[in-house]
């Protein structure tokens, strides 16, 4: 048993990574300096190339704030997220508001979470994605490790 | 030494005397208070930054009153590092990161840029917290 289980471990290793809920993507220096300024640089797999480039074309109104960059920052940051972007068929489709929290995959996945959660100042929003998955900055949105604050 | 060192050293010292490469705090109240051609007010820079301006945030709103702690931001909580450069030596060291955050923050307190006497106030203001 001594001698296999580094490979025993190996394999588990990589079962966590193969899971489905786990994004684990390098996200570039200059994307987590800018995005994650003022929130969690969302992995770009959760929003189709189409929506990234209606969010990176009109910065000066992002959701309630201005959020402009400079015009080389916007290009460099939209040629990595549009390069990323999902392509699944879940995440294809444009939600509405280009908004991850109302695309329907989003809402299906969380169906079972009570308005009083929602509500808690210690979630405050949809958009908050570490107030539960504590990982999700590092990609990682498996189930095992949510924490519902109460 | 040759007239080219001389130059090359008499060019340096210009750079250094002048700053024309870093920007901090103080010289950056300078600046705006030279495009502005009028005296900079600490207290007219407080009053500017916790009033609202006919929109739903004023600067205090996020950065905190006063802001020499962290403060949070109003719509994702975020962590924003004191803004008060005696509590956060980072703080108006880097222009272009400057001109970023005046230009959107501005737009969302305003609806407009600020004038460069705005900045010059708010300066002073944040300057004089110690």
């Amino acid at each position: 048993m001594k001698k296999i289980m580094p490979i025993v471990l190996w394999l588990l290793s990589q079962a966590a990574i193969a899971d489905g809920n786990v994004s684990p993507i390098k996200i570039p220096d200059k994307v987590k300096a800018e995005c994650a300024a003022c929130h969690m640089a969302y992995q770009p797999g959760f929003l189709p190339k189409a929506s990234w480039e209606k969010i990176m074309g009109s910065l000066d109104k992002h959701y309630g704030v201005d959020a402009s960059l400079d015009p080389q920052s916007v290009k460099e940051i939209s040629q990595w997220l549009t390069q990323h972007a999902g392509t699944y068929k879940r995440v294809s489709e444009v939600p509405p508001n280009n908004r991850i929290t109302e695309s329907s995959w989003f809402i299906r996945k969380h169906r079972k979470i009570s308005d009083q959660t929602w509500k808690n100042p210690k979630v405050k929003s949809k958009s908050n994605c570490m107030a539960c998955h504590a990982g999700a900055d590092k990609g990682n949105y498996d189930d095992d490790f949510v924490r519902v604050p109460q | 030494m040759t007239n080219m060192k001389k130059l090359y050293l008499a060019l340096i010292s210009i750079c250094l005397a002048t700053n024309v490469w870093a920007i901090d705090p103080i010289s950056l109240e300078k600046q705006y208070v030279e495009v502005s051609k009028q005296p900079s007010l600490a207290t007219r820079g407080e009053k500017f930054f916790t009033s609202k301006h006919g929109k739903e945030w004023s600067c205090a709103t996020c950065h905190g009153m006063p802001p020499t702690k962290d403060g949070k931001h109003a719509s994702t909580d975020k962590v924003i590092s004191p803004l008060a450069p005696a509590y956060n030596n980072k703080r108006f060291t880097d222009e272009a990161k400057v001109n970023k955050w005046f230009k959107r923050n501005c737009n969302d307190v305003l609806n407009r840029e600020c004038s460069a006497l705005e900045k010059a106030d708010v300066m002073a203001y944040l300057n004089s917290l110690k």
